[in-house]
């Protein structure tokens, strides 16, 4: 009875659901986490004498965040939604952060030392238009300081101290548009200067106290304007006119409204467009025409004279006060390898108050933006320091002529990841070394017995802990035995890629793209993509890998394509090629050349589809296989998939040997009125399937139909395909189509009523698992649907399999038509969800976890049997031995199984899996704002010992059980004498 | 072994021959054949001697039957474990199907020391070793037949394609939606 006790309760262990988790010690033993804010808008000094000095920025990722000058840490950072644009950042009362968000709607005010939100006001918005927010420094009214705030062609005057809206100007019925609210000292009317229809300029006085109108002029301008203004002084401001040739003075003194037109062409010979640059300066205003940065003066009446011209990399900051009624601005430029900055008075701008030289990594490209701030130097003088954004949107503080941090913002905008081996460890380590470790690692071992018998004192555990983190290498820039040890190649918006180690999180390389022309057409590729090119295992093993980068010079869809190879290993550029034509699709192909160059196609705006490598055995490799190429093309806003084979090559039209034409086989079209298509996916093409075959409990056999041709489509209603909740239940329904993308054949199609996206979606293997929102039940669900091959199901001879006599590795043409049948089941999930990925193991044998990244910003781990069709209400034992968990309604969401534990991943956008050598383990990247690593093992490190494992335990227990065995030996050889001789 | 050794020496010293006095008689009635010496000592011994080893023989051959029986019994024993162990793999269900298999599969490679001392011109062991040798198949069909149970054996086509790879396909396609 005994034995079947234990025998339950070991089925029963057995089936208990296994949680990944672990302990607060190991936290940062696998895994690291690192913050960012991303490309800075704004920023706003704070430089309190007693406080510390911080600066707040806003950020185009929605960022708005509070950094140590000292050291560039974030003292407190807010991550806004995706939605929520911050339009302005300012600081009130000296004790606020004052942010205007979503278009002029939202208005926040966040406590300044630890950026707790103090109050929020919604503002009322009737119209979308340009938003300003503005901080008048010294108006008063009734002890509340107002904050104007302009949006959605209201004027809102909002009290600092409690976000209440004091008083509202209506300006929606006439289209009025504020560009300046403008404020004389010491006085109680704000001036509030717009434009009507881009042709009126018209000035309101308002009284401060009531929002009232107390005057109101308007003057037509003739010839419109364009937009752009720079407010010069409290009368005063310039504007371009819509042919961008007239610089147009607006005075508004007193209320009255005049013109003055100056046509640049007085100004500069052979003038083009110009574009008035944003810098705020006093009775200054800086200009950009035919490349050239030019200041220009605003006299007294209006007269505008050209004052400096500077070359048009230029980057310039808002005029900040100096002492004595002083005002500088600071520009910043390239020169070689060196950037200069300079602080200038605006006044005159001979004087020069700082200059400095600073070598800057040509990697950063150039400046972007500069923001300065002033100190009082020990010795009474002005110091400056000043933070500026360079092209790469890394941010850098400059001071003393010397950069005293930098922050690598470009990693807030990953675009694109991909993973790179490191090199091979070379021989010749010192016997030295290895006696130092072998001593280290006994030592290292006698602390981890300590601390596993619970003897170890505070500091011995503090030991242990800086030794985890420091152990075994993990951040040594070879390639290691188990694979742990890997580059994470990341692309980011700017254009720039960075190398990542995954020990511990740094910057190997970092390398901004060039264009290889140097052209004026194309000064910086925008990258699109990243591939692995080539990557050394069987043969050409001296060479070093490479990663493929696709770029575009431009931001249309038509805009010549950029090619450019990078060495992993030294982030090397090794060439780089304008293509000369566009990118709209890649597809990397399944073969390699000799070099181990994987051939890609790149189709173009024409149809075209070009071949890569250029060379005459790629070219020889693509023509074996050009009638088994096949492309298709979704055009979401048709609603059509279009698939085409290879026709010919492109002889006809171009010299082209590389260029091929395709021919249409098949289209799939949906109706337009009710279906629209959200989503869709295919198989990562590098996936690794383990075997073809799901054994159930009965023995009984099932085909998957792994093929990498399936694309997983998502359609909606029209009406659903906005945001959740914008239909009824009645109005919207969710169609998930699999379309085998050689034939056009739809496999499968299942319809939601009621659903609505948007839908997340992983494809490994044979399955799909989809999510998306229920609107009757008002829930999150997840779906899964696997799919088995029906026309292999007959194989199930004992013999034929033993002998071999099957056709079951063959390989299969899609032409062949198989019969498929699906299994799928639906479950509730309480979140919503960011985006879903899946680990990936070296040879697909480790059972796999759903990496769901939540709407907390954290990344949630699933395991695939949560979502399996094959549960049931009342699994039988059998199945309950197999790990079939019993039929919920709801998916459960673990706490323990969040792989980010007490971390958020801030803006999470997109989860990358990687596997490692050892089977057992797959690598975890995730990218957002933040960047995240960790390592997972979803079945358990099954074939390897944890790094726990205490060796001096084992050997003092073998030494022990030898010492034991012998001791009684002796003892039971006397007692056998001592028995004889009785 | 050591028992029956045991008993088996014991046998010998103590063996008393009765037939001994019956058929003295009865050879004294009849005439011994021309040129037959009754008064020579082996003659004598080797009559008595050839009684003493039918009797053993007799005895032999029982022992034998014993010893071919006794698989038997463990096979029944055997039995009882595996109903005991139920039908999932673990440590304890494991060990006794392979003990179950190990000990016929010893028992048959030793099947001729087994019936070594047995051996004799006059027994007639082919008999017991077939049963013997049945005896320990049924225990080893026994053993195979719970290894089947427990899910070793790879008699469905299952264990055969579990670890075929997915086979490869003719065509590759790609493509998608435009870059923007």
């Amino acid at each position: 009875m005994a034995i079947r006790v234990s025998l339950l309760l070991l089925v029963f262990l057995s089936s208990a659901v296994v949680s990944f988790s672990l302990y607060e010690d190991q936290v940062g033993l696998m895994d690291w986490h690192q913050r960012y804010i991303g490309k800075v808008k704004h920023a706003v000094f704070h430089t309190q004498k007693a406080g510390r000095k911080r600066v707040i920025v806003s950020t185009e990722e929605n960022v708005v965040a509070s950094l140590d000058l000292r050291h560039g840490e974030i003292f407190w950072r807010h991550v806004l939604g995706t939605n929520d644009a911050i339009d302005g950042v300012d600081i009130a009362l000296g004790k606020y952060v004052i942010t205007l968000s979503s278009q002029g709607s939202t208005l926040r005010a966040w406590n300044l030392p630890d950026g707790q939100m103090v109050w929020e006001t919604s503002l009322h918005s009737a119209q979308s238009s340009k938003s300003l927010l503005s901080v008048p420094i010294n108006l008063k009214v009734d002890k509340d300081y107002p904050i104007l705030v302009f949006g959605g062609g209201y004027l809102h005057a909002v009290s600092a101290i409690d976000g209440e809206v004091l008083w509202k100007k209506d300006f929606t019925a006439e289209g009025f548009e504020v560009q300046r609210v403008l404020q004389p000292p010491e006085s109680s009317i704000i001036y509030v200067l717009g434009f009507l229809h881009s042709s009126e300029a018209v000035v309101y006085q308002i009284d401060s106290k009531t929002g009232e109108v107390v005057a109101q002029k308007s003057m037509v301008f003739p010839g419109g304007f364009s937009g752009a203004i720079s407010s010069v002084s409290s009368d005063k401001v310039v504007v371009l006119d819509s042919t961008r040739s007239i610089l147009v003075t607006i005075g508004f003194l007193d209320g009255d409204i005049n013109f003055q037109k100056t046509p640049i062409s007085d100004l500069v010979e052979n003038s083009g467009n110009a574009e008035i640059l944003s810098p705020l300066l006093s009775n200054m205003l800086a200009v950009k025409v035919n490349k050239r940065t030019i200041f220009v003066r605003v006299g007294g009446e209006g007269k505008l004279e050209v004052v400096d011209s500077l070359s048009d990399e230029t980057a310039m900051s808002d005029s900040l006060p100096v002492a004595d009624d002083q005002v500088a601005f600071a520009s910043a430029h390239h020169e070689g390898s060196k950037i200069q900055l300079m602080v200038k008075l605006v006044d005159d701008l001979d004087t020069v108050l700082l200059r400095e030289s600073i070598e800057m990594d040509q990697h950063r490209g150039h400046v972007d933006k500069v923001f300065i701030n002033n100190y009082i130097k020990t010795d009474r003088s002005n110091g400056f320091r000043a933070l500026i954004v360079m092209e790469d949107h890394s941010l850098l503080l400059l001071q003393q002529g010397a950069i005293v941090w930098s922050r690598e913002e470009g990693l807030a905008s990953v675009t694109d990841v991909t993973t790179a081996e490191l090199p091979v460890e070379k021989d010749g380590v010192s016997v030295a070394k290895v006696e130092h470790t072998l001593v280290d690692w006994l030592k290292g071992h006698m602390l981890k017995l300590k601390g596993s018998l619970l003897l170890a004192s505070p500091e011995d555990v503090a030991a242990i802990q800086e030794m985890r983190m420091k152990s075994s290498g993990r951040s040594k820039l070879t390639r290691d035995h188990n694979g742990f040890r890997k580059l994470f190649i990341a692309l980011t918006r700017a254009g720039k890629l960075f190398a990542l180690h995954t020990g511990d999180g740094r910057i190997v390389w970092s390398m901004l793209l060039n264009s290889p022309t140097k052209s004026e057409a194309c000064e910086r590729p925008s990258g699109i993509n990243l591939y692995q090119w080539q990557v050394p295992h069987h043969h050409a093993m001296d060479e070093n890998p490479s990663v493929l980068v696709v770029g575009r010079c431009g931001s249309d869809s038509s805009a010549p394509g950029v090619l450019s190879f990078v060495d992993v290993y030294t982030g090397k550029e090794i060439s780089s090629s304008d293509i000369g034509h566009s990118v709209v699709r890649v597809m990397p192909l399944p073969f390699t050349d000799s070099t181990e160059q994987r051939l890609h196609l790149i189709a173009d705006t024409e149809g075209h589809i070009h071949l890569y490598p250029k060379t005459s055995e790629a070219l020889s490799i693509f023509q074996r296989e050009f009638q088994n190429v096949y492309w298709y093309t979704v055009e979401g806003d048709d609603g059509i998939i279009r698939g085409q084979g290879m026709k010919s090559s492109c002889a006809g039209e171009t010299a082209d040997e590389y260029c091929f034409t395709t021919k249409e086989l098949w289209t799939v079209v949906f109706p337009s009125e009710s279906e629209k298509i959200i989503s869709t996916l295919t198989r990562k093409p590098n996936e690794v399937v383990h075997t073809q075959a799901k054994v159930s409990t009965d023995q009984d056999l099932l085909y998957k139909y792994v093929s990498r041709n399936l694309l997983f489509v998502a359609t909606v209603s029209p009406k659903g395909a906005g945001e959740i909740g914008s239909v009824t239940p009645e109005e919207s329904a969710l169609v998930v189509y699999l379309i085998d993308t050689i034939t056009g054949r739809i496999l499968h199609r299942l319809s939601h009523q009621g659903c609505q996206g948007p839908v997340h979606a992983v494809f490994s293997e044979n399955w799909v698992v989809y999510h998306y929102f229920n609107l009757r039940a008002h829930k999150h669900e997840v779906t899964v649907v696997e799919i088995y091959d029906q026309s292999r199901a007959e194989n199930k001879n004992v013999w034929k399999l033993v002998l071999g006599k099957h056709n079951l590795t063959a390989p299969i043409s899609s032409y062949s038509r198989p019969e498929m049948f699906t299994k799928s089941q639906s479950y509730f999930f309480a979140q919503s969800v960011k985006t879903i990925a899946v680990t990936s193991t070296a040879k697909g044998i480790t059972s796999k976890q759903l990496l769901i990244g939540t709407i907390g910003d954290q990344i949630l781990a699933l395991d695939k049997r949560f979502v399996d069709p094959r549960r049931t209400l009342n699994p039988s034992q059998a199945e309950k031995e197999e790990g079939i968990i019993p039929l919920t309604d709801s998916l459960p969401i673990i706490p323990q199984s969040y792989i980010t534990h007490s971390l958020k991943v801030e803006g999470l956008r997109g989860i990358v899996t990687a596997p490692a050598k050892l089977e057992s383990t797959t690598h975890v990247f995730a990218y957002g704002v933040d960047l995240f690593y960790t390592r997972l093992a979803p079945s358990k490190t099954y074939d390897s010992l944890t790094d726990d494992f205490s060796y001096a335990l084992l050997l003092i227990t073998i030494v022990a059980l030898v010492a034991a065995i012998y001791i009684t030996w002796v003892v039971s050889e006397k007692k056998e004498l001592s028995e004889k001789w009785r | 072994m050591d028992k029956g050794k045991a008993v088996m020496g014991a046998g010998r010293r103590w063996a008393v021959d009765f037939s001994d006095q019956s058929t003295v008689p009865s050879s004294r009635d009849i005439l011994d054949p021309p040129g037959f010496s009754r008064a020579s000592p082996e003659q004598d011994d080797s009559a008595t001697s050839r009684q003493k080893k039918d009797a053993e023989a007799t005895w032999k051959l029982q022992k034998a039957w014993e010893v071919a029986q006794s698989p038997f019994k463990n096979l029944m024993m055997m039995g009882f474990m595996m109903w005991m162990a139920g039908n999932t793999v673990h440590l304890f269900s494991i060990g006794i199907t392979f003990s179950a298999l190990w000990q016929p599969l010893s028992a048959l490679q030793s099947v001729g020391k087994i019936f070594e001392p047995f051996k004799d011109n006059k027994v007639e062991l082919l008999m017991p070793k077939l049963v013997f040798l049945a005896l320990n198949l049924g225990g080893l069909a026994l053993g195979i037949w719970k290894l089947n149970t427990l899910g070793l054996l790879p008699t469905h086509a299952s264990d055969w394609v579990s670890s075929l790879p997915p086979p490869q396909e003719v065509e590759h396609s790609g493509g998608g939606f435009a870059f923007h």
